[in-house]
């Protein structure tokens, strides 16, 4: 996936079908996640093949649980590789994060602590991961609540020594660096900044929420449109990586298609002006 | 579970489920009121799922009582599998162990429906019958076996009216204004044209279906249907089983 075929996308919702189907935006794409597409067969799969005959789709995996206790399931894999067969995605992209231990499946991305073994393990389970898939896969920083006295490493240089070991790519959420900077105190541009700006494939934005009960908390909740400080971060990080396809992810509180259309432009505006403009070196 | 640190996951898991942790650092995780955040959050998509699954038994009950029962069900079956589009197999049997659902005796059977759409939904891609070669085979005086399509489905409750209930509520435009004769009923699920449908279905013609399912011959699963409902015309129900696309194959 290069810059020079994707700009803006959206995460799709099935509420927007008929509006994504018709839609032929330059350079507008399409995201899901994956899950909600591992059946055998039936309308909502060849819902995807008619979105994906019209416009690029990426994966954007929730469950692989790459930084649990254990290998990948192998069934959920399987499945994985079939759809991306079956869909040709321009990207698949997981989480730093886990979800499954015991046998059970925990719907949410789960924190882990920075450690040699968290670091062996997930290197691992990314590197299956590309071998079943055929392909790179791009890594997500999670939204982060809970101050963790056990990481080794800070999550820049964990995600660069993830790179190092298994020629994935970055997906940078730049709504969880916003959210996890408040919440844990630590320096959004600074975070930024110390990512490995080459292996940057995908960048997400999203809108967050204050916690209804816990004063000074941010969740990552995708239910309202995208702030200002995530704006300022993302023209930030665009600084230094040059135009990199951007995904709004929209999940709660879902507005019209043309209203997160709207949103996109502003994605598409930002994008367009660093192509035009040079960027910072790098070192 | 191998990892040297895998006493850090069953601590989470734990802390989630039980709200303590003899390991320290989970401890400390715990000890944080943000951890409410992933305790929440997990049990929020099993509940959003299952209301997602189950939409005439929300319908029927409402939202308050349909996510506590929810999260009832949610926190002693967790999902095994990573994708939630189809979790929520056993609920029906769930429901009868709530002790609220005496009020509401056909709940279950509303709930088992609701699983029959689902399951539809989500199955695999098969041709439907060749009827043109099936009949040649009757005519030739062969008796064949039926295959159920993988996408159908069905259910009869012995006791209550589900199928009109069910089907009076499954839409969104439905309506609860109901008067049926209180009596078991069954209904078949099949997805023909690419979409789900529905219509009744006897006692004697679902055993039909369950006897083709395991391998009987026609005669063989028609001599059953009879058995549970001695007035069935045979073919007027295989006539109206093939219409709606419930086989996809015989041999």
């Amino acid at each position: 996936m290069t810059a020079h075929l994707l700009s803006a996308g959206l995460g799709l919702k099935p509420q927007h079908f008929d509006a994504a189907l018709d839609c032929s935006a330059p350079g507008l794409w399409f995201e899901v996640h994956p899950e909600n597409y591992l059946m055998d067969g039936g309308p909502r799969l060849a819902w995807l093949q008619a979105i994906r005959e019209h416009h690029p789709v990426a994966l954007h995996g929730v469950s692989l649980s790459l930084a649990g206790p254990d290998a990948p399931d192998p069934v959920h894999l399987r499945q994985l590789a079939q759809l991306a067969e079956r869909i040709e995605p321009v990207l698949v992209s997981e989480h730093l994060a886990w979800s499954r231990a015991g046998g059970h499946y925990l719907p949410d991305l789960l924190p882990v602590p920075r450690t040699a073994a968290t670091l062996a393990r997930l290197a691992a389970n990314i590197s299956r991961t590309q071998d079943v898939l055929k392909r790179r896969i791009a890594l997500e920083n999670p939204s982060h609540y809970l101050r963790m006295d056990q990481h080794s490493w800070s999550e820049p240089e964990f995600l660069h020594e993830l790179v190092r070991r298994t020629g994935c790519g970055l997906l940078v959420d730049v709504n969880n660096v916003h959210v996890s900077a408040c919440n844990l105190g630590i320096d959004a541009r600074q975070y930024l900044d110390q990512l490995p700006v080459d292996d940057i494939l995908e960048i997400h934005l999203a809108g967050h929420s204050a916690d209804a009960s816990l004063p000074g908390l941010l969740i990552d909740s995708h239910d309202a449109p995208i702030a200002a400080p995530v704006w300022a971060l993302y023209q930030h990080l665009l600084a230094r990586t040059g135009a990199r396809p951007t995904l709004i992810e929209r999940d709660g509180n879902v507005p019209a298609f043309e209203e997160l259309m709207a949103e996109r432009g502003t994605a598409t505006t930002l994008l367009q002006e660093t192509v035009a403009a040079p960027q910072e070196q790098t070192a | 579970m191998n990892a040297p640190d895998a006493r850090y996951y069953d601590a989470f898991l734990q802390a989630i489920l039980e709200g303590h942790s003899n390991d320290d650092a989970v401890a400390a995780l715990l000890a944080q009121p943000a951890f409410a955040v992933y305790r929440n959050t997990i049990f929020k998509g099993c509940v959003d799922a299952l209301v997602a699954n189950y939409p005439t038994v929300h319908r029927l009950v409402g939202s308050a009582w349909m996510e506590s029962a929810a999260l009832q069900f949610a926190r002693h079956h967790l999902p095994r599998q990573a994708s939630l589009i189809a979790y929520g197999e056993g609920f029906a049997e769930f429901l009868r162990t709530v002790e609220a659902v005496r009020e509401l005796p056909y709940l279950p059977g509303v709930a088992a429906l609701d699983r029959c759409w689902t399951e539809s939904h989500l199955a695999a891609d098969q041709p439907v019958l060749a009827v043109a070669a099936l009949h040649t085979a009757l005519e030739a005086g062969q008796d064949v076996t039926l295959v159920p399509h993988a996408a159908s489905r069905w259910h009869h409750d012995a006791q209550h009216p589900v199928y009109t209930i069910w089907s009076a509520n499954r839409r969104e435009d439905g309506h609860a204004e109901l008067a049926p004769a209180w009596q078991g009923e069954g209904a078949l699920l099949t997805r023909p044209h690419a979409q789900v449908q529905w219509q009744p279905l006897s006692l004697g013609a679902s055993r039909f279906l369950d006897a083709c399912r395991d391998g009987f011959s026609i005669a063989r699963a028609a001599a059953r249907a009879l058995e549970h409902e001695p007035d069935l015309d045979i073919a007027a129900m295989l006539g109206l089983l093939i219409q709606a696309d419930a086989f996809t194959s015989f041999y």
